[in-house]
């Protein structure tokens, strides 16, 4: 430091000398509790949420148009509130989508962006990392709403129980399903709680934290990429991006916490 | 060109809290890529901050801090309408430089 006497610096270390002592006296869950409490000051998903504004207000792709047409299910333009209700049916592709399918289908028809260089792209790199920024923004734009996905129509329903035995079906190198660490209440990988997504898990629990930034890898993760490294956890060959098998578990997830508060973008380990 | 920073500055008593958070790779330089090569060290050397044009607070920073970094100091004497200014400059010679006004 060789700053003048006015400034008083950093808080990254002063944050760690205060921890370090009080820790002894504390059960290992509430100095989870405490480190997590730490990291909720300035989430860096904020950042991807500030990209993810600007890349929905912007014209870019082949049509240069921007996304502001966007129909994610509450009419074009409409985003507040959007998120709570996906997954759900969509009329003009005939299907039932989740936000990223979704943004997939807006920016092919809408910008002409070609659909594959999302779908068979890189985490974190090019388009794909563009609709997991696009996501974040979105999902903020819902944050402290409850989730509501519709079930009126017939494709919603057979979607939920698609979920729900995809869910339970075992397999795999190691015989895993998603009930084998999800399908039983308290229970943790490390440090993370692990939820119990048979029922509601709770206001920002589960479908209700992701998009969530991962601190540990300093990468933006949606609920696309949580699923598909779920699927990877579990040795299973991973998901093609944005395709019905993670659609469907989106569904059975989504309608399971019907009523939690969204609290997305969330900070994660 | 860099993405912009999210700077918060919020005075209560005689001093404003100010939380930065920057957007930078912050690569070490001591990782390697799926090659094998080395990934060349990119991170935030320099971050200076003002106080309505006047410096009040300046840091060298190497390769341990983290990727997306946040940063929060106090700066005595500030005001609700005080404009504080961050700039970081990074080894490869880019650079930032965004305000907030103090709430």
């Amino acid at each position: 430091m060789r700053g003048k006497p006015i400034a008083m610096a950093a808080a990254m270390l002063g944050l760690l000398a205060s921890a370090g002592s009080a820790l002894a006296q504390k059960t290992s869950i509430q100095a989870i509790e405490e480190y997590r409490e730490m990291l909720q000051d300035g989430n860096p998903a904020d950042l991807f949420e500030a990209k993810g504004e600007d890349l929905w207000k912007q014209k870019r792709g082949p049509k240069n148009a921007s996304l502001e047409r966007c129909d994610l299910g509450k009419g074009p333009g409409v985003v507040k509130g959007a998120f709570v209700e996906l997954p759900r049916w969509f009329a003009d592709t005939g299907k039932v989508q989740d936000l990223e399918s979704r943004l997939v289908t807006c920016m092919s028809t809408l910008q002409g962006i070609d659909p594959k260089a999302i779908i068979n792209g890189d985490w974190g790199k090019g388009e794909r990392a563009n609709t997991t920024a696009l996501a974040t923004w979105i999902a903020a734009e819902s944050k402290g709403m409850a989730f509501n996905l519709p079930q009126s129509h017939a494709q919603e329903r057979i979607m939920y129980q698609v979920g729900k035995r995809l869910f339970y079906q075992r397999g795999g190198a190691h015989d895993f399903a998603c009930a084998s660490c999800h399908g039983e209440e308290g229970k943790r990988i490390r440090l993370q709680d692990l939820p119990d997504l048979r029922k509601k898990p709770g206001d920002g629990i589960g479908f209700a934290a992701w998009p969530a930034y991962r601190v540990s890898n300093g990468q933006m993760w949606s609920m696309q990429h949580r699923l598909n490294d779920c699927y990877r956890q579990q040795r299973f060959p991973e998901p093609t991006f944005a395709s019905d098998v993670t659609v469907a578990l989106g569904v059975f997830l989504g309608v399971n916490a019907k009523g939690d508060k969204s609290a997305a973008p969330t900070i994660k380990r | 060109m860099a993405d912009p920073m999210r700077i918060r500055a919020q005075a209560s008593g005689d001093k404003a809290t100010v939380r930065v958070l920057m957007s930078h790779e912050m690569e070490s330089g001591q990782r390697k890529d799926a090659s094998g090569k080395l990934v060349p060290a990119w991170h935030i050397q320099d971050v200076t901050a003002s106080l309505n044009g006047k410096p009040v607070f300046s840091c060298e920073w190497g390769p341990a801090v983290s990727k997306n970094p946040f940063l929060q100091f106090a700066i005595k004497g500030a005001k609700a309408g005080d404009k504080v200014s961050v700039t970081w400059k990074d080894n490869k010679g880019d650079s930032r430089t965004d305000e907030a006004t103090v709430s």
